[in-house]
């Protein structure tokens, strides 16, 4: 079988990649998107552990992460909407108003 | 063997969509690879024998979630953001963070005294029959020592729908 590194690396790879989208990307619906994945790499983590221990406490967490994840995106859906219907734009610096 | 070619395949797909998602223009392809990431990590899941989770991901990310993102996409004008730079000048502070973060993991390889792969534990292999029913395993976990939590993450699924409701809304409805 499969050492837990190789899971370990995946998992990092992909944060780090939601990471950078996070960062870099202007469009508010791809920083929620990247959000996504990076809480998808946790997933993995745990589950990889939860299989190496034997133990389904890290795929109940998993699916708590998955119920933080669906709340998460609906609240930052529906903000972004509202946001979209006062300014017209889904860039992220141009949401500036409480800029001083 | 068979565990290592599919670990490969999913692994490969994931990572290089996720890659993609993040550097496509267009919000919809990024979307649509975000899509073939999240079904990548399901056949890691299935990989891990976690089929409940492989579901639920299926189910719940891709048949939920990314249909939201999908519809929201379609509602917010996409032509005239297409026109703009969709790249933040922030490319330092990406290179920072995942630089930080690569060698915030390689500070545990080394403390560790082990190279990746070598000195770690191994998952064990056990024979199909012999593993337990993982729906139920997951079902009596749940219900029974995370039964408080469960029912919290209700109340915070309820609170996030009235959340959207009242966002979403347009303001100048009348009663």
């Amino acid at each position: 079988m499969l050492p837990i590194g190789h899971y370990l690396f995946l998992s990092l790879a992909l944060f780090i990649i939601g990471v950078i989208g996070v960062v870099t990307r202007r469009n508010v619906i791809v920083v929620l998107m990247s959000i996504e994945l990076i809480l998808n790499a946790v997933n993995i983590n745990l589950v990889a552990f939860s299989r190496l221990y034997g133990d389904v406490a890290g795929q109940v967490f998993a699916l708590f992460i998955i119920a933080d994840a669906a709340a998460e995106a609906a609240v930052g859906l529906g903000i972004i909407i509202a946001f979209f219907r006062n300014r017209e734009t889904v860039l992220a610096d141009e949401m500036d108003l409480l800029k001083w | 063997m068979l565990d290592k070619v599919l670990f490969y395949f999913f692994a490969g797909i994931a990572v290089a969509s996720a890659a993609l998602m993040v550097t496509r223009r267009n919000v919809v392809h990024g979307a649509i690879f975000l899509i073939t990431a999240l079904l990548a990590t399901a056949g890691i899941f299935l990989q891990l024998r976690a089929e409940f989770l492989f579901i639920v991901q299926i189910i719940l990310y891709v048949g939920g979630i990314m249909v939201l993102f999908v519809f929201v996409i379609m509602l917010v004008n996409l032509d005239v953001a297409l026109q703009q730079i969709q790249f933040a000048r922030q490319k330092w502070v990406a290179l920072l963070v995942s630089l930080a973060l690569s060698a915030q993991v390689a500070l545990m390889f080394w403390s560790s005294g082990k190279m990746p792969g070598q000195g770690l534990p191994v998952l064990t292999a056990a024979a199909a029959e012999r593993l337990p029913p993982n729906s139920e395993t997951v079902a009596h976990s749940l219900f029974e020592s995370y039964l408080l939590p469960f029912e919290i993450a209700s109340v915070l699924l309820l609170v996030a729908m009235i959340g959207a409701v009242v966002m979403a809304k347009k303001k100048d409805v009348t009663p």
